[in-house]
């Protein structure tokens, strides 16, 4: 039995900030999974649908648009290796570099977002126009809500750059910031996939 | 030599008004939760004395058809998102951190959002009682159509206030959620190995994995038929393309899982306590720790069977047939590991005891009935009767309620540092034993009598059974007074709690009764064996004769 030595009575041991910021990352990542989830039920639902339905779409309506989508995309997925490029350049303390490419990431989420806005106005169907509008809206509309959380995350880990001594070390914050952007990122592909992609 | 033991000190009496605050301690907090949901359980408990009440003569003649309707349905939407699944996080609240040696919960601040997101929820659900139109009158599953029918047409309605409070419970559960597998997976003390932790944090490990892929999917669901109710989508209504049945699969997909979110820590408490009143090591340590995970697995994937009879294509309805009926054989390994476990033991018949072996036998009658209900030609047959109302019932209360009294009477001492009395908790398991069985046994002959659920009027001939289960429910009712009895006055001037009144072995027993705030502190004791080594004479922790010495020297003085 090797016996670990008890420490004196009174001597405290001060909770390293470390050991704290290491669950906020497992608990932001058990935090994620479970979110997948969320998505994963509107992707299965719109194929359960789309599939059992007999007109898919409206009267009127002749298929999605996809090349200002397509467009949308190039740019999300770019958005994500401008912040690869960020997260780099913090990690070798050039802190300058780490939030010019930290405001491009967020200029073209920002991008994402008005083009989904632009898309939506020239639309010619609504929320109601049956299950094709009724999925078309929800999954884009929750996912536009996902792109709008990742960029107010961003300016707040940006803002917080700017506080001395915060970022010196590893900041948990922009890890998970950055695993938030990059999952919503893989949720648009999928998501561009089933919308536009799947031709009937 | 004690002299030199670190130890957690009992401190000074705190005032009992934190109770009443926004407190970040897990212990404040798992009092919170357990007295709250008694107070939800209180009033659904209430509900379902109406409903048997109006059950007891054939005819509808105690309350209007469509009041009926809302009072099955807010009975069973309070008991499980406002009673159970409340008290059982208030149970993991004290438990799973002073039983892995952490000081508190990973995320203190969050578990408190997470609890006091419960009352307001819960007002809000309670609220629906009394805006025009009545509660929502679905049925607590609240399948579309009826679900999504607004007679009224006012933007508040009975079904949309219930919407919005399974949401914020779905919301609750999951801050919880990542909380506790947090706290499992990161905080444990030294040497506490998986297959060195106790079966509760095993079970509460594995219920809170199934939340947190389950309950997501119904949060989807619910969105989808809160915008059917209040937008104008057609996701459900047949008219406008959509599929009604889609919302039994996000139902079901996260509320059959959610049966293993109440029971897998009940199978916990079985582990824990079996052990320290047959004075024996758990039988199959290992197999039933990893039990629960098998169970997880599994469970995932049998929902389907909820809706057999919805246009339920065969390979489907085979299929998970097949899986619903290999979910026994984890069970069984648990159940036999329960009973290798009491085998020859020295048993100790205590009020936690009582209620544990009480749950055991219910929990293996209602096991045989489920594979019943799962057997596709007896389901068809029995769906939507009583057979399936007494099924479920002998699972939640016979076994899941039972479980939880016997776990609250076992760690009573602990939290409160007062001894319960056993003689109004022997009283409070007879009750409850005898009432249940007699509330829930007649629903079986009635379901296949043919008798079917949700009516408040029936045919003469079911009389008989119907009257049985009243008294039996009335009896549970009663049930209830020594159980408040003997907390309120035991946790008031019940004797003093010594650190380990049943002489258990884990953790949360080398602890002072009541814990200090931060449990052991900075002196978290160093794990060096399995637990529940009953009678193998070999220590739990290192130092553990000196730790035990200081606390019984400092409960001497």
């Amino acid at each position: 039995m090797t016996g670990t030595p008890i420490p004196p009575p009174g001597q405290v041991i001060a909770h390293s900030e470390g050991q704290h910021a290491s669950h906020n990352l497992t608990g932001f990542i058990i935090f994620l999974c479970s979110e997948s989830v969320i998505f994963l039920a509107f992707f299965s639902g719109y194929a359960v649908l789309r599939l059992a339905a007999l007109d898919w779409l409206p009267a009127g309506v002749d298929g999605l648009e996809w090349r200002m989508p397509l467009i949308n995309t190039v740019v999300l997925v770019s958005s994500s290796m401008t912040m690869v490029a960020a997260e780099h350049f913090k990690g070798k303390e050039k802190i300058w570099l780490f939030r010019a490419f930290w405001l491009l990431t967020m200029a073209m989420g920002a991008y994402f977002l008005y083009g989904q806005a632009v898309e939506w106005s020239g639309l010619k169907f609504g929320f109601t126009s049956g299950t094709f509008g009724g999925t078309f809206y929800l999954l884009t509309g929750f996912h536009g809500l996902h792109v709008a959380t990742g960029i107010l995350l961003m300016g707040l880990m940006l803002v917080k750059s700017f506080i001395p001594g915060n970022y010196s070390g590893g900041e948990e914050g922009v890890k998970a910031t950055s695993l938030f952007w990059h999952f919503v990122d893989v949720i648009w592909i999928i998501l561009f996939v089933l919308l536009y992609v799947w031709r009937a | 030599m004690t002299s030199t033991i670190p130890l957690p000190q009992s401190e000074p009496e705190q005032s009992w008004t934190r109770y009443f605050g926004f407190n970040t301690d897990a212990k404040v907090i798992g009092i919170q939760y357990i007295v709250v949901a008694f107070f939800f359980f209180l009033i659904g408990g209430f509900l379902a004395m109406i409903i048997r009440g109006e059950l007891i003569t054939p005819a509808a003649d105690l309350v209007d058809r469509t009041v009926y309707n809302g009072l099955y349905t807010m009975h069973g939407t309070i008991m499980l998102f406002l009673f159970i699944f409340p008290i059982l996080n208030g149970l993991n609240n004290l438990l799973i951190p002073t039983m892995i040696g952490a000081p508190d919960m990973a995320f203190p601040r969050l578990n408190a959002v997470a609890f006091w997101l419960v009352p307001i929820f819960g007002s809000l659900l309670i609220a629906s009682f009394f805006v025009p139109g009545g509660p929502a009158y679905a049925g607590w599953w609240s399948y579309p159509p009826v679900s999504i029918q607004n007679p009224l047409g006012n933007l508040i309605s009975g079904q949309g206030l219930w919407l919005v409070a399974v949401a914020l419970s779905g919301v609750s559960s999951i801050m919880g959620a990542v909380n506790f597998v947090t706290t499992i997976l990161r905080m444990r003390a030294p040497g506490m190995g998986f297959f060195r932790m106790p079966v509760f944090c095993w079970t509460a490990l594995a219920a809170q994995t199934l939340q947190l892929i389950g309950l997501p999917a119904l949060t989807g669901g619910a969105v989808m038929l809160l915008l059917d109710l209040t937008a104008g989508t057609s996701f459900y209504r047949p008219e406008g393309g959509g599929d009604p049945v889609l919302y039994q699969h996000f139902f079901w997909f996260y509320s059959h899982p959610a049966v293993y979110v109440i029971i897998l820590p009940v199978f916990g408490i079985f582990s824990e306590l079996f052990p320290v009143y047959s004075r024996k090591p758990l039988f199959g340590y290992v197999y039933v720790s990893l039990a629960s995970f098998i169970i997880v697995g599994l469970g995932l994937v049998v929902w389907v069977h909820h809706f057999f009879p919805s246009g339920v294509p065969e390979w489907m309805r085979n299929l998970f047939m097949f899986t619903t009926m290999l979910i026994a054989v984890p069970t069984g390994v648990k159940v036999f590991a329960w009973l290798g476990t009491i085998w020859r033991g020295k048993l100790q018949l205590t009020t936690p005891m009582l209620f544990c072996l009480g749950g055991l036998i219910n929990f293996v009658f209602a096991g045989i009935t489920g594979i019943m209900l799962a057997t596709v030609p007896i389901d068809i047959h029995v769906n939507n009767t009583y057979f399936v109302v007494g099924h479920f019932h002998y699972v939640i209360y016979g076994a899941a309620v039972m479980g939880i009294f016997a776990a609250i009477y076992h760690w009573f001492p602990k939290f409160t540092g007062r001894m319960p009395y056993e003689g109004l908790g022997k009283l409070h398991f007879l009750l409850t034993f005898v009432g249940a069985n007699l509330n829930f046994l007649p629903m079986h002959p009635l379901g296949l009598m043919g008798m079917p659920r949700r009516v408040s009027s029936y045919d003469p001939e079911f009389a008989f059974w119907n009257v049985l289960a009243s008294l039996g429910a009335f009896l549970l009712g009663v049930s209830i007074i020594p159980f408040l009895l003997n907390m309120i006055s035991s946790w008031a001037r019940g004797p003093r709690a010594t650190h380990n009144p049943w002489n258990a072995i884990g953790l949360e027993w080398l602890l002072p009764s009541p814990p200090p705030e931060d449990n052991f502190g900075e002196h978290v004791p160093t794990v060096i064996s399995r637990p529940y080594g009953y009678g193998l004479g070999e220590p739990l922790v290192e130092h553990q004769a000196e730790i035990e010495q200081a606390l019984i020297l400092q409960e001497a003085t």
